[in-house]
């Protein structure tokens, strides 16, 4: 089995997805002959061709709306946005037609598109570079909004995204691409895309994360065991649907859930998994649902980013918070 | 449906007498929506085209069944031309379940996948991206099919629009622009709203074929949509008609129509395609006073019926409104 990067992993699912069904084209800014600034698409129009691999200008509202046309067309096409904060100019197209258009045709045309976003910081770019904007997806019916943290995930979700006849927003911890290694087995199966994971047991306190936040959250829980404190992790992975079962289940256990991601507190994923914890899980907590996130200000210059952005130190200390309650 | 020009000349009286029974259902048709609107029958907002119906009869007169099109909010007319019948249309204006987008789209969302009608579109410039999608997929299958695409002269001030010609431009895409320019976008003359107000001239600029056509006079139309779409099927790439056209009434039913001046809106009504066409026919000949009659009678009684089937027709139960945000099977 091959050790692989979240960049490899994914490399590899686009091109498995292609080689196995002619419609999956993919459409974006430098994509093709450059290989995608983050090296994502790398030798893919090489092997599949420029009808397959599209490079488009510098144009997102007209790739995400070609997209559209393309998908009406029974295509599956898979929009690169180079960085998270370029989305925004395709937000139109993404809210007011990819969205809605299943709907508004009674189910008669599907949108099997996937929108591949790099978000999150962590290498040092700025605003527009650095943003997640996952909770503004996640706020509009019609679309589905996942979240990869690793690179066995960012090999078989992409594929699953790319086969889901819904519209699905692909967010990729950008900081994570050339990370980590984890081995690959591509006989393996695996889990659904819909669905959050235990990805460590424990019995005093739930961290739940997605994307990015996953590996300091594992951190967190590994430093707490240092001190007796014996933490759970939940990777989301879904954001849209959330697949809350699994959440519930642990904070029954629990007693005590710390939410972490690199986006706004404020209205941020956070909010929502808080409130359906209080519906559910009332009678089960021994303290407030506790959120860790970004500060509510403009994603900030380089030299600061690691104030702003949460670690394993404000993890930690929600945590501390949650448990003296 | 009216046929295509090589089967019969444009000058043919039957054909043209098929051009102006179009364009009597399309304005029948918006007159009683207009009706029904103030009898609060149709609800939501309503833009009717009277007056632009040329537009959306000599352009669907030159597409074959497999070609597609893209719309805006003021569509009845095109929809109604490509062939979708008046009571599919009536049901959605009533919201009912048998209307075309089975009531959840009404008057600007319009939607009939059967006859590649592939939306009026509530957002300006919001339906051009798509067009250029269905066009790159068809290029890409080798199909000699065009896509045309209808926008107002408001679509031009939206950074969508120059992408979207760009885009099809730099693709040699198979997209006919059909530029409806009726002077304003809403309540905002041209004139206040774009610098450069010849639109064929800026659309020339990304290196297409683009010219003005009188949207009055329905043979002019249909005979440029012709030789545009010859052009686009033959791979010339897309073309871009600016069709000056005008709408006589409000730009919906809340317009005060504080903007213009009615003896502006009483001048071009007297350039109204519907009694140019009749006038230039019955001058030949080719229409009697009974002729003229009849069609209207039998127009007349099309609205009719399309109205009983709408009244007649249920709504969509509340329950189901959940469904067809996703689809129904997972992945």
């Amino acid at each position: 089995m091959a050790k692989i990067t979240l960049a490899k992993g994914l490399n590899a699912g686009l091109r498995a997805a292609m080689e196995k069904d002619p419609k999956v084209v993919i459409m974006g800014e430098d994509v093709g002959k450059l290989g995608g600034v983050f090296r994502i698409t790398d030798g893919l129009q090489k092997d599949f061709g420029e009808d397959r691999v599209i490079d488009t200008p510098l144009a997102e509202s007209g790739i995400l709306g070609t997209a559209v046309g393309l998908a009406m067309r029974g295509y599956r096409p898979v929009c690169e946005i180079q960085f998270d904060g370029f989305v925004y100019p395709a937000y139109d197209q993404i809210v007011s037609q990819v969205a809605k258009i299943h709907f508004r045709s009674q189910g008669k045309v599907k949108m099997p598109m996937v929108i591949r976003i790099p978000f999150g910081g962590g290498i040092g770019a700025v605003e527009h570079h650095s943003e997640s904007p996952e909770a503004q997806f996640a706020h509009t019916p019609g679309l589905k909004v996942v979240a990869c943290s690793n690179p066995v995930d960012g090999y078989w979700m992409i594929q699953q995204a790319i086969a889901c006849d819904d519209p699905v927003v692909f967010l990729e911890p950008k900081r994570q691409y050339h990370a980590d290694k984890a081995e690959l087995d591509e006989s393996a199966t695996p889990d659904p895309l819909f669905a959050s994971r235990v990805v460590r047991e424990g019995s005093d306190l739930t961290l739940l994360a997605y994307g990015p936040m996953v590996k300091t959250c594992m951190q967190s829980a590994e430093a707490a065991a240092g001190e007796g404190k014996s933490i759970e992790v939940i990777d989301l992975r879904t954001l849209s649907p959330l697949d809350m079962d699994p959440v519930f289940a642990s904070v029954r256990k629990t007693g005590r859930a710390v939410v972490a991601h690199e986006a706004h507190v404020n209205l941020g994923m956070g909010s929502e998994i808080a409130a359906r914890i209080a519906e559910e899980c009332f009678f089960s907590l021994e303290a407030p649902v506790l959120r860790v996130g970004g500060f509510d200000t403009p994603y900030p210059p380089s030299r600061i980013e690691e104030e702003f952005l949460p670690d394993l130190d404000r993890v930690l200390d929600a945590v501390d918070r949650s448990l003296a309650f | 449906m009216t046929q295509t020009l090589d089967r019969e000349p444009a000058a043919d009286v039957r054909h043209r007498l098929d051009l102006l029974r179009e364009m009597v259902r399309i304005r029948l048709f918006e007159e009683r929506c207009v009706e029904l609107y103030s009898a609060a029958k149709i609800r939501g907002f309503l833009h009717v085209a009277i007056g632009e119906e040329a537009v959306a009869v000599g352009v669907n007169a030159v597409l074959d069944e497999g070609d597609a099109v893209v719309s805006t909010y003021r569509e009845h007319g095109h929809a109604i031309a490509r062939g979708m019948s008046m009571d599919s249309v009536m049901a959605e204006m009533y919201g009912k379940a048998t209307g075309c987008s089975r009531g959840r789209g009404g008057s600007m969302h319009l939607f009939d996948v059967g006859r590649r009608f592939y939306g009026g579109n509530a957002i300006v410039a919001g339906g051009l991206p798509l067009a250029i999608g269905l066009a790159l997929a068809d290029k890409m299958r080798m199909r000699p099919t065009v896509t045309v695409c209808f926008f107002g002269d408001g679509a031009f001030a939206e950074g969508e629009f120059h992408e979207c010609v760009n885009l099809a431009a730099l693709w040699r895409l198979p997209v006919l622009f059909a530029c409806e320019n009726n002077l304003y976008a809403m309540g905002t003359a041209i004139a206040r709203a774009q610098a450069e107000t010849d639109l064929a001239l800026r659309a020339a600029s990304y290196g297409i074929a683009a010219w003005p056509v009188d949207g009055m006079d329905v043979v002019a139309v249909e005979e440029a949509a012709d030789r545009a779409v010859d052009r686009i099927r033959a791979g010339g790439g897309p073309c871009f008609l600016e069709l000056r056209t005008y709408r006589f009434r409000a730009h919906s039913m809340y317009d005060p129509e504080r903007y213009r001046d009615k003896a502006e809106v009483a001048r071009w009504r007297e350039r109204d395609p519907i009694d140019l066409l009749t006038h230039q026919l019955t001058a030949e000949g080719g229409l009697s006073a009974e002729a003229r009659d009849a069609m209207a009678a039998e127009v007349t009684a099309e609205v009719d019926r399309a109205v009983a089937a709408a009244e007649a027709a249920p709504l969509e139960p509340a329950e189901d409104l959940e469904r067809f945000v996703y689809t129904e099977t997972e992945a």
